[in-house]
């Protein structure tokens, strides 16, 4: 399955934050997360996902830190702010509010 | 640490991340970070089982289009693509101690200019806002100034002490000369002095600046953009100060206090001097961070500078007018020859020495051809009014000077020629320029040292 290109940048923020908002993390671990959990439907080029983490850290949703790693490199940690969780609770409902009305409309279409 | 044991592939990363660091939009940090990524991937890519080069193939397949990203950065952080002139410290720079120290040194350096220009004032020399500029401060402004932004180049380019007080050698002639000849009022020679004296110093500050090393590779022609950059940036402050001035009135012409003793006193002539010495400064910091603004004015000012010189010959030619000799038309020309030298010696400056000639090439040489036509001119002209009425140490001072522009162009044009017939290397010309620098500010010194006693302090 392709997914639009508008949508992977729309869902892009609402999936950054709320894989954050389950813990702290990183760049590559984020990416490897979405595409677990989407079963490989969701597949971002993954440079891209670094200026949305930048944008969000510049908008203060979520606080960056460089510490060591478990391989001794230096890297990036993302962690979720306040206003990020608000952003987060924002774009679900925008999310769910889209969500209901195709479920209401292919609903309707399968009843008919 | 993670290095991989492939010795080939810590070359391939080693590319990509040179190949990644010379985008504009992406900083160190950003590339630490993507390169990271990368050694996450390729770690999981090599443990499933994929060969060094096939993971390294993968793994930057994955990263995307340099372009993209690199767009998608330069929108996420927009400023960057903005030069910003505010001096912050580099986070990456390990050297950010001594660019504090830089700073209280600067400060104190301009404070210290700042009151040298009130020193005089303890000694009967008051500047009011009722009286114009005594002659003593336009004879010694460039004493206030110059010997303490040379200070700053010994700090900064650590000079040893030893040189240092062999630079101090040129300053302090230079304000005896400036002070001892007993100048009676509105003397030509003295308005000489003034005038020349800058020139002269200027040069000694270019012997700080380039650490003493005057003939070492390249300092010259940095001193030379420096001279350049540091003259915009202080147009710059002065627009800045202008607008300060005019509040300043303002305000307190509004609660009827008049503020013309402190702008007069303080305001003006402290800050010109200061402003010296913080221009330096940010040329200085600023020097790989902005585009340089010379050379930018040159390749915009040459074009418009040899149509006006070709319009004004063929007027000329055209009308047959001659050129009406008067008090100012001698320096006007003189002018004119330092602005063509400005000219080229600035397009000079941001030249790849390497390139072949091309279309500017030709224009500067008609440049310098056309002002040189137009110099003979002029000076025919000048040369007739003096021999029917004498000498005056104005027009010997605009003589030489005539002279010595004239010189430096006529070879400059020949030098061009052989360039664009690629009979010689853009680099002659280039040495040229550079050698010739001190010719300038030795005449400077002459006319400062010479002229008053030998035209009778007139």
């Amino acid at each position: 399955m392709d997914m639009s290109k508008d949508l992977v940048a729309a869902s892009a923020t609402p999936l950054v934050l709320a894989i954050l908002a389950e813990g702290d993390s990183y760049g590559y671990a984020i990416i490897k997360q979405v595409a677990e959990l989407s079963g490989g439907h969701l597949q971002w080029t993954d440079g891209m996902l670094y200026p949305v983490l930048h944008r969000l850290e510049r908008q203060g949703h979520v606080a960056a830190k460089w510490s060591a790693s478990e391989n001794g490199r230096r890297r990036k940690y993302y962690r979720i702010t306040k206003d990020g969780r608000a952003q987060l609770a924002a774009r679900r409902q925008q999310w769910q509010a889209v969500d209901g009305t195709l479920r209401g409309i292919w609903m309707g279409a399968c009843t008919v | 640490m993670t290095t991989f044991a492939d010795r080939p592939l810590e070359e391939q990363i080693a590319q990509w991340r040179a190949y990644v660091s010379r985008r504009h939009a992406l900083h160190g940090p950003d590339v630490e970070e993507l390169e990271g990524h990368l050694r996450d991937q390729l770690t999981a890519l090599t443990e499933a089982g994929l060969t060094g080069d096939e993971a390294f193939l993968v793994a930057v397949k994955r990263m995307g289009s340099l372009d993209a990203l690199s767009r998608e950065f330069a929108r996420a952080h927009s400023e960057r693509l903005w030069k910003q002139l505010v001096i912050a410290p580099d986070a990456a720079d390990e050297s950010s101690n001594t660019s504090d120290a830089e700073t209280l040194v600067v400060l104190s350096l301009a404070v210290a200019a700042a009151l040298a220009v009130k020193v005089p004032a303890l000694f009967g020399h008051r500047l009011s806002p009722d009286q114009e500029l005594p002659a003593f401060y336009a004879r010694n402004a460039s004493l206030f100034v110059f010997p303490l932004l040379a200070v700053y180049f010994v700090w900064k380019r650590r000079l040893s002490v030893a040189s240092g007080l062999w630079l101090a050698l040129p300053f302090a002639a230079g304000a005896v000369f400036a002070n001892i000849f007993p100048f009676p009022t509105r003397s030509n020679t003295e308005v000489l002095t003034i005038l020349h004296l800058p020139i002269a110093l200027w040069m000694a500050v270019g012997f700080a600046y380039v650490r003493g090393h005057w003939f070492a590779d390249g300092g010259r022609m940095n001193f030379v953009r420096f001279s350049g950059e540091l003259a915009i940036y202080y147009v710059l402050i002065a627009l800045g100060g202008g607008v300060f001035t005019a509040f300043t009135f303002m305000m307190f012409a509004a609660i009827e206090m008049k503020a013309d003793w402190f702008v007069a006193g303080w305001l003006i002539p402290c800050g010109a001097a200061g402003a010296v010495i913080i221009g330096s400064w940010l040329v200085e910091a600023k020097q790989s961070v902005i585009e340089n603004m010379a050379p930018v004015l040159t390749r915009l000012f040459t074009p418009l500078f040899t149509i006006l010189l070709l319009a004004f010959l063929a007027t000329m030619a055209w009308t047959g007018n001659p050129i009406n000799v008067k008090r100012e038309v001698l320096i006007g020309f003189d002018l004119l020859l330092a602005v063509v030298v400005g000219l080229v010696l600035y397009a000079a400056s941001a030249r790849d020495p390497q390139a072949a000639p091309g279309f500017f090439d030709g224009l500067q040489l008609l440049l310098v051809v056309s002002a040189l036509v137009v110099d003979g001119v002029a000076l025919w002209a000048i040369a007739a009014r003096i021999s029917e009425f004498g000498f005056t140490p104005n027009r010997v001072a605009a003589l030489g000077e005539n002279l010595i522009l004239l010189v430096n162009l006529a070879w400059s044009a020949w030098l061009y020629a052989g360039f664009l017939r690629r009979r010689a290397s853009f680099a002659v010309l280039e040495q040229w320029q550079i050698t010739y620098l001190p010719v300038y500010s030795l005449w400077a010194a002459w006319v400062v040292v010479a002229f008053p006693p030998l035209f009778g302090y007139l």
